[in-house]
């Protein structure tokens, strides 16, 4: 049987930073950094080894064991 | 025709490039860039800590419009972390400039040089401006240069120890034999060595430690920039020859008998 329409609130996990973390299903990248409280602007999106270009953040959905590393400059010499 | 350091296509008024790390904060990295006249700056790439609700970010301080943003591979000890490295760099939109750092050692933070010409290859052919940290090797000079590198900047001193330029010789060889800038980066003490490697006819200085870790860090920016300033007109300027012996200044005519 197929169910349209229907919303089921799925949650996956995914690491960040080396940090495992629970979030729910059908979240994009740019989700994430929202509810992260992190300016896309002011970062770089690493999916799984492969770097996710700004433009496609909205649209880049994370599923289950996705690898994520998210980084910005700091202070250094 | 005023003076320019170039390279890449592009023009500085300043030949000195500082680093962004172990000030007190924000503000104070500022405060101090401003003062060094500094036009190139370098800043690492790390994980955003994502449970910090301080979200303040250097770039906040620091307007990629006003600086050239140089990120470095610091802390990376292969040649594909320092290409990952790069490449994550190269999308934060701050241009394709990198500082080409592999480390070999903790302890001297001495470069790896296989793995810095390995990764120097590939962040060339991917259209990197590439300017590499090495060792005071005038063969590794060559070998990166003809790779195609921008720059080549050979240390004075491990990062860091403020033990000012160890093997003058071997930069001047360096000097001699480069067809690209030489940027003497790391080791840096006080102002005089960054004039030392200015007067020997380097192309720049790159530091961080030496103002950063200054008992008075804006203080130390300033004497940064006069010091490389002094170098390079003294340099421009030809300095005399040194000799043994006395050379009078006054007229040896009309001495009183």
């Amino acid at each position: 049987m197929v169910v349209e329409n229907a919303v089921f609130l799925i949650w996956v996990k995914i690491r960040i930073n080396g940090e495992e973390r629970e979030i729910a299903g059908g979240l994009t990248i740019a989700g994430l950094l929202e509810e992260l409280k992190i300016r896309p602007g002011r970062v770089v999106v690493e999916l799984n080894r492969n770097i996710v270009a700004r433009e496609t953040h909205g649209s880049m959905l994370l599923n289950d064991g996705d690898v994520l590393e998210i980084v910005h400059f700091v202070g250094g010499g | 025709m005023a003076d320019m350091l170039n390279f890449a296509g592009s023009s500085f008024r300043s030949r000195l490039i500082v680093g962004t790390g172990k000030y007190k904060d924000f503000q104070e990295t500022k405060n101090a860039i401003e003062v060094s006249g500094a036009e190139i700056v370098t800043v690492a790439v790390r994980r955003v800590n994502i449970t910090d609700r301080n979200k303040e970010n250097l770039l906040d301080y620091l307007d990629p419009k006003k600086y050239t943003i140089l990120p470095n591979t610091a802390g990376c000890y292969t040649a594909d972390d320092a290409v990952r490295t790069c490449r994550l760099a190269r999308e934060a939109g701050v241009g394709k400039m990198v500082k080409l750092e592999v480390i070999g050692d903790d302890r001297t933070l001495f470069p790896d040089i296989p793995a810095t010409l390995e990764a120097a290859q590939v962040l060339v052919k991917e259209g990197f401006v590439v300017l590499p940290y090495i060792t005071d090797d005038p063969i590794t000079a060559k070998k990166l240069q003809d790779i195609g590198c921008a720059a080549v900047m050979p240390l004075a001193a491990p990062i860091g120890s403020g033990l000012g330029i160890r093997n003058p010789y071997n930069i001047r060889i360096i000097l001699e034999h480069a067809t690209v800038p030489v940027i003497v980066d790391a080791g840096v003490g006080t102002a005089s060595d960054a004039a030392i490697a200015m007067e020997m006819g380097c192309d720049g200085v790159l530091m961080n430690t030496a103002i950063a870790s200054a008992k008075d860090p804006i203080l130390m920016a300033e004497a940064m920039r006069l010091g490389v300033e002094a170098g390079r007109k003294a340099f421009l300027a030809g300095r005399i020859p040194k000799k043994l012996y006395a050379t009078a200044s006054s007229p040896l005519d009309g001495i009183l008998a």
